[in-house]
């Protein structure tokens, strides 16, 4: 089965698979417990986000999948839908957009793309451990100035479809950009899970990028503290920071 | 350099960290001259606004004298005399077009950590916990500052630091507070909370022509200053605030209402399960939105209550009824800062208003933590704590030792 269909695939209503809830809720727990070990705030804090965890699991609602808003479908397939605004003409973003040579600059897990034809394009993108993945897409549909929709080839290591939309915003605030994409795991529900643990989960990395698209077209550069001072000395602290501050999924 | 470094809950230090380098183009580094203490710092200090780090540098009310510039920075110049406002604009997107600075779409590299809490992102702070950016703040001797050409604002050098520092908060705070009133002719304005924002708010109520402004709080320094202002006021653990509120207004209700205290911040609920969460927790506990009840309750019949006070998370037994029944219009948010400057600078040239009133204390920069305890307890009838980052400690007091860190 290669023919991915956006749309009318029905949406499972517990976001969270079965693997999933067991290591959610299992590290919930956890927290709680290690919450107990400990007085005042750090007590409060870990048993609060334990109890968030827990509660969570036990509604099979995964908190991650709750907030990044993905959508499993009942073939395990994720589709994700995100959409930005951004501050500039419609033909300008099209036309950005269509040279798939961009695309990169802002889809932090592309290495590159490079346009092969008119229509077939190779993406090659970043996976795990130093390694890559890469496939051939066709454009499937190309309407100038409103949507352009790509699909891999049939035998892609990582069968994936999407499409983007532009539509004029209202009150000259420049240009919505809607995305789709539909991709199928490559082992499965762990096998995203277990991805999105190390921050390759799909719709926060589409949220991201558009955010970067956008920060990238309206300012030229993203804001970062990274390599700020601060008085941070321990590994633990550091840690901390880095993941608050991990707004980046790269 | 040397630099304020939140440490954990009630505990802040002075600690030598890195120079602040430039890290992008746009940026610029600042020699910091003054910098001040501001009341939403305590929330900070307390713990009740989440994600704030060990070693992170706070303050956000700082000014100075900019030592370096990025290669992109093309109206400021290095030597320039500034004044930082707190919120980041990018200066591009479609707020900061507007004028709603605050709320720029650009400047907060952890949008996905304040959109969690808040839904949407609102602008960067300084020194303001990671929800709104994680930046380093400016309670140093130096800060590094971003988007410096659409942030940094010149001030003529015949003012002082005094009268020139309270631009990067809490005077347009205030004034903020005072525009949000949608103040008519005859309005009399009622303000709950006599801290630094609340005196601005008096004060720009006035310029604003309110005919009456009555200030409500319980210290008697802070009730001082307001009538010294040309406020009525009231102390709320000596009269019924309501009762007293309808009398100067012959039995109507203020025009407007200003919640000018906040609270400390409810705290990190999520996605519904907050209530379950609360009753097991002290992160989710109810603190004191009274200042918030107290305003929607005692404001007239279709006036607006005006909201500068900093909330973080969620409030509980807000009188909704009375909001709605009343027609009540509620305005509120972060300050837009930039859109302020050019009228309240002119507002100080002329006169019509001095900042550097509210000052109660001038400390050196290593002796913040105690000045930190000071404010939070209002010790020495404290209103507002100036800090000079260059001052020489030995110079500055008698104590032989000082703990670096102060239990607060
Ligand atoms: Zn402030
Ligand atoms: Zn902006």
């Amino acid at each position: 089965m290669t023919a991915l269909k956006p749309n009318t695939q029905r949406i499972s209503i517990k976001n969270a698979s079965p693997a999933e809830r067991i290591v959610v809720g299992g590290l919930g727990a956890g927290l709680i417990l290690l919450g107990l070990q400990r007085t005042g705030r750090v007590r409060a804090f870990l048993s609060s986000a334990g109890a968030i965890m827990v509660s969570s699991a036990a509604m099979g609602k995964s908190p991650y999948n709750t907030l990044a808003k993905i959508r499993r479908t009942e073939s395990n397939d994720i589709k994700v839908d995100k959409a930005v605004t951004i501050g500039l003409p419609v033909e300008q973003l099209y036309a950005f957009w269509r040279k798939f040579e961009n695309l990169p600059r802002f889809m932090s897990h592309l290495e590159s793309v490079k346009e092969e034809t008119q229509t077939r394009s190779h993406w090659v993108a970043k996976a795990p451990a130093g390694t890559h993945v890469s496939w051939d897409a066709d454009i499937v549909e190309d309407a100038p100035g409103e949507r352009i929709a790509w699909r891999s080839v049939e035998g892609s290591i990582v069968p994936n479809e999407g499409y983007v939309e532009f539509r004029a915003a209202p009150q000259g605030r420049g240009t919505e950009v809607r995305v789709s994409l539909i991709y199928h795991p490559p082992a499965g529900t762990l096998g995203a899970g277990v991805a999105r643990l190390f921050g390759e989960e799909p719709a926060q990395q589409v949220e991201h990028d558009l955010r970067r698209l956008k920060r990238l077209l309206e300012v030229g550069l993203e804001p970062t503290t990274e390599g700020q001072s601060s008085g941070r000395k321990g590994l633990l602290s550091e840690g901390l920071a880095k993941l608050f501050d991990n707004g980046r999924t790269s | 350099m040397k630099a304020l470094v939140w440490q954990g809950v009630n505990r802040v230090g002075i600690e030598t960290v890195p120079d602040p380098q430039i890290l992008q183009p746009t940026d610029a580094i600042v020699k910091v001259t003054s910098t001040a203490i501001c009341g939403s710092d305590l929330h900070l200090l307390d713990g009740y606004v989440p994600s704030m780090v060990h070693g992170d540098i706070l303050g956000h009310e700082f000014m100075g004298e900019v030592v370096e510039v990025g290669s992109e920075v093309k109206k400021i110049q290095v030597g320039d005399r500034v004044i930082v406002p707190f919120p980041i604009s990018c200066g591009h997107c479609w707020y900061c077009q507007q004028g709603l600075t605050s709320l720029c779409d650009n400047s907060n590299p952890n949008f996905k950590l304040a959109e969690t809490m808040w839904g949407y992102s609102p602008a960067g702070i300084y020194g303001y916990s990671h929800i709104t950016g994680g930046y380093a703040g400016g309670q140093a001797q130096y800060a590094r500052t971003v988007f410096a050409d659409a942030n940094l604002f010149k001030v003529p050098d015949h003012l002082s630091d005094d009268q020139l520092l309270f631009l990067t908060d809490i005077f347009p705070t205030g004034h903020m507070a005072a525009e949000n009133c949608n103040i008519h002719p005859g309005d009399t304005v009622a303000v709950f909370g006599c801290g630094p924002v609340g005196q601005f708010t008096i004060r720009s109520a006035f310029l604003l022509g309110a005919e009456q402004v009555i200030a409500i709080d319980r210290f008697p320094e802070r009730l001082d200053l307001a009538r010294q202002a040309g406020a009525v006021t009231l102390n709320y653990e000596k009269e019924d605030v309501f009762e007293k509120l309808k009398m100067l207004t012959g039995g109507r209700g203020p025009d407007s209402v200003v919640d000018a205290v906040g609270m400390e911040a409810h705290g990190t609920g999520l996605m519904g399960v907050a209530d379950a969460v609360k009753q097991t927790t002290r992160v989710l506990e109810t603190e004191r939105p009274h200042a918030l009840r107290a305003a929607i309750m005692a404001c007239r019949k279709g006036g607006t209550v005006s909201v500068p006070g900093v909330y973080g998370g969620l409030g509980d037994k807000i009188p909704l009824g009375s909001l709605m029944n009343k027609a009540l219009t509620l305005h509120t948010g972060q300050t837009h800062v930039h859109r302020y400057l050019d009228r309240l600078l002119k507002h100080i040239q002329d006169g019509d208003i001095d900042p550097s009133v509210i000052i109660t204390h001038r400390m050196p920069l290593d002796e913040a933590p105690q000045a930190y305890k000071i404010f939070k307890h209002k010790h020495e009838n404290c209103i507002k704590c100036v800090l000079d980052p260059w001052a020489d400690h030995s110079t500055h007091t008698q104590d032989a030792e000082k703990p670096e860190t102060v239990e607060q």
